[in-house]
């Protein structure tokens, strides 16, 4: 913290500040040219304007970053208490352990497992692509490439991140899906491996960033004295840069996972919404976001249980990705405090 | 490196040679160089091939009459008037909320805020709310401004949600923005006698505009595309009419109701038309998704080259 360290304006009463906050201090040296003490002591009258103006002003500052809080209290309230309605009908027990998903039906079954199933596996198969590769490139931008590409590549990784996801639903669907279904016959038109893939892609700038950023905070006398015993700029990478820049790397990949269970659009568009247990990636499955979506299109009469289901699943999906980020700031603060 | 005759061994009759390991340790260097290109031009591949997918599709369909027109139940007739009018007015409402109270968090986190607990608190806070799915801001807004509140499907609520969507971006852009402004500024705007509102609004908040403008840009380009929140607080895919105009020649020249209208947006448009069956749609839905990367892409752009400047005159 800046004020911790750093200093505060004086409170003595020995301020050089002219009458009004619009002139400098030369006029009034100018305007009393032989000041006294008393007589370049500032108006009290301003001195107490300014301390309200100050006061308020901190108090401003003060609560908009205290609605950040109120966010996340508004969040928690929301779901839960929703999610408290919807259990007042249906039990946790069921809602854990059942394993079909059916509540607009005549006899609603509610096994949120179904649509996790979804989202984990579309997750994983995102964490598939991305690790592997978002490892090599963070390696490979941190320890191999030189600052002009490394200029020229981050900002492009950017741009990736910053492709509208509802654009890479379409790019699944419409683009990659037929392609792919030319390679793997039993394919269908809505399938979580190709969503799964694209999420990949997604959330690799992502993860490239942050552990590049946790590799790159690895001093160089360490990566020097790796050179000096003759390790290669591999082993340096993956005996000496990995292991020290280890918890920032597991962050990164568990912030990839957290964004990968919370994607909405792709899987909404590209995965379809039969909500059923995920074990087949080559046949769609409706995700937790997805399945959101979906109800969210219909016009729900407010207060019914098909409603109230969309806040247990959001509850859960709140809860995965809660824990993710939980985990994930508490590894990058590590690695901070290491170096 | 030099070559190092091989060392004599009398123990092992294994021969290091190293030469061989210098020249096998430059080979897996190079091997891993080229896989480290690999996977960058790939990942750049994708990007260029889904730009070009994009253009394919649907550049031929961009024309002014697909500007102009509203949704229609026939392809060729649908246009996005309605969709556009709506995410300049949806953007408009979440800048005007998100830039003033993320700049003003990001000023106390940074320049006020004492090491306490409370702190601590809000900092965690912030982190997590970046990593919260866009989807939840969805049903905060439902559960909070629409059945709560009493609010309707609105411009204003679309614009508020997105607003708190974006508020960790510019709250992160600001600080890292006065951290980068040396310590030296603060104790000479003290010298001079200022206080520490003065010196935040008269030296700091004006070093850190750049900064803050490049962390609003891509808060603004993250808010464009997205369409999970606004799905879950209701936003309609068919709109035949505009939002009342926000400039009207009578007095008081200026009409708010435009924030209390219904509302559809590019990117709810492009999903109910990537939805449809009819192929024609589809193209419609590339159309827009064409002009939604096009804003994304420059408003990037324009932050990159920003930051780009800010850096270099550093």
């Amino acid at each position: 913290m800046r004020t911790e360290g750093g200093i505060e304006p004086p409170s003595g009463f020995l301020r050089v500040t002219p009458g009004n906050d619009m002139s400098t201090a030369e006029d009034s040296v100018a305007l009393a040219p032989t000041a006294t003490l008393q007589s370049v002591r500032p108006d009290p009258s301003f001195l107490r304007r300014r301390r309200i103006v100050a006061f308020i002003m901190q108090a401003v500052l003060f609560l908009a970053a205290a609605l950040s809080v109120l966010v996340t209290v508004g969040i928690v309230y929301v779901l839960v208490s929703e999610s408290a309605k919807f259990f007042a009908h249906v039990s946790i027990f069921d809602f854990l352990f059942d394993t079909e998903w059916t509540p607009v039906f005549e006899n609603p079954r509610f096994g949120i497992i179904t649509l996790v199933s979804g989202t984990v596996v579309s997750s994983l198969i995102a964490l598939l692509v991305a690790i592997p590769l978002g490892t090599i490139l963070s390696i490979y931008l941190s320890e191999y490439a030189n600052s002009r590409l490394r200029e020229i590549v981050k900002p492009c990784l950017e741009l990736l991140a910053g492709i509208p996801t509802v654009a890479f639903g379409y790019f699944a669907l419409l683009f990659l899906t037929p392609i792919f279904q030319i390679f793997i016959p039993g394919l269908s038109g809505f399938n979580l491996l190709v969503p799964g893939i694209v999420m990949g892609v997604m959330i690799l700038p992502y993860i490239v960033s942050v552990s590049e950023d946790a590799m790159r905070a690895v001093p160089a006398n360490l990566r020097e004295g790796a050179y000096a015993l003759g390790f290669t700029k591999l082993q340096t990478a993956t005996r000496v840069i990995i292991p020290g820049a280890f918890s920032g790397v597991t962050a990164a990949y568990i912030l990839g996972m957290s964004r990968a269970v919370g994607e909405t659009m792709v899987v909404a568009i590209a995965a379809g919404q039969q909500a059923r247990i995920a074990y087949n990636p080559l046949e769609g499955a409706a995700t937790i976001t997805a399945y959101i979506v979906q109800m969210s299109l219909g016009d729900l009469p407010h207060g019914s249980l098909a409603y109230l289901t969309i806040f247990a699943a959001g509850l859960t999906l709140f809860l995965m990705t809660f824990t993710f980020n939980i985990v994930a700031f508490w590894l990058r603060r590590k690695y901070r405090e290491v170096y | 490196m030099t070559d190092v005759p091989a060392p004599v061994s009398t123990l092992a009759p294994v021969k290091v040679d190293a030469a061989t390991l210098v020249r096998q340790a430059k080979r897996s260097d190079a091997r891993f160089e080229i896989i480290g290109l690999a996977v960058l031009t790939l990942s750049m591949a994708v990007l260029l091939l889904l730009i070009f997918d994009f253009m394919f599709d649907g550049l031929a369909r961009i024309n002014v009459d697909f500007l102009t027109n509203f949704p229609s139940r026939r392809p060729a007739d649908a246009g996005i008037l309605s969709a556009w009018v709506g995410t300049i007015m949806i953007m408009v409402t979440t800048a005007l909320l998100a830039v003033p109270l993320g700049v003003a968090a990001g000023v106390y986190l940074e320049e006020y805020a004492a090491k306490n607990f409370f702190t601590n608190v809000i900092e965690i806070n912030v982190t997590n709310l970046a990593g919260v799915p866009s989807i939840i801001y969805g049903l905060l807004a439902l559960g909070l401004f629409l059945q709560t509140f009493g609010m309707g499907q609105w411009v204003l609520v679309a614009g508020m949600t997105l607003a708190l969507l974006i508020l960790p971006i510019i709250i992160v852009a600001t600080r890292e923005a006065l951290r980068s402004i040396p310590l030296e500024t603060r104790e000479a705007a003290y010298g001079l006698g200022a206080d520490k509102w003065q010196t935040v609004r008269m030296y700091l908040l004006p070093a850190a505009r750049p900064g803050i403008l490049t962390g609003a840009i891509v808060g603004m380009s993250r808010a464009i595309g997205e369409t999970a929140p606004l799905i879950t607080i209701g936003a309609l895919t068919f709109i035949a009419f505009l939002p009342p105009s926000p400039i009207q020649p009578e007095f008081p020249f200026l009409n708010l109701d435009w924030l209390f209208s219904p509302f559809t947006a590019m990117p709810i448009q492009m999903f109910n038309w990537i939805s449809r069956p009819q192929a024609g749609f589809h193209i419609n839905a590339a159309a827009t998704g064409l002009i939604l990367l096009a804003m994304t892409l420059l408003m990037n752009g324009l932050a990159i080259w920003l930051r780009y400047r800010i850096r270099s005159r550093q």
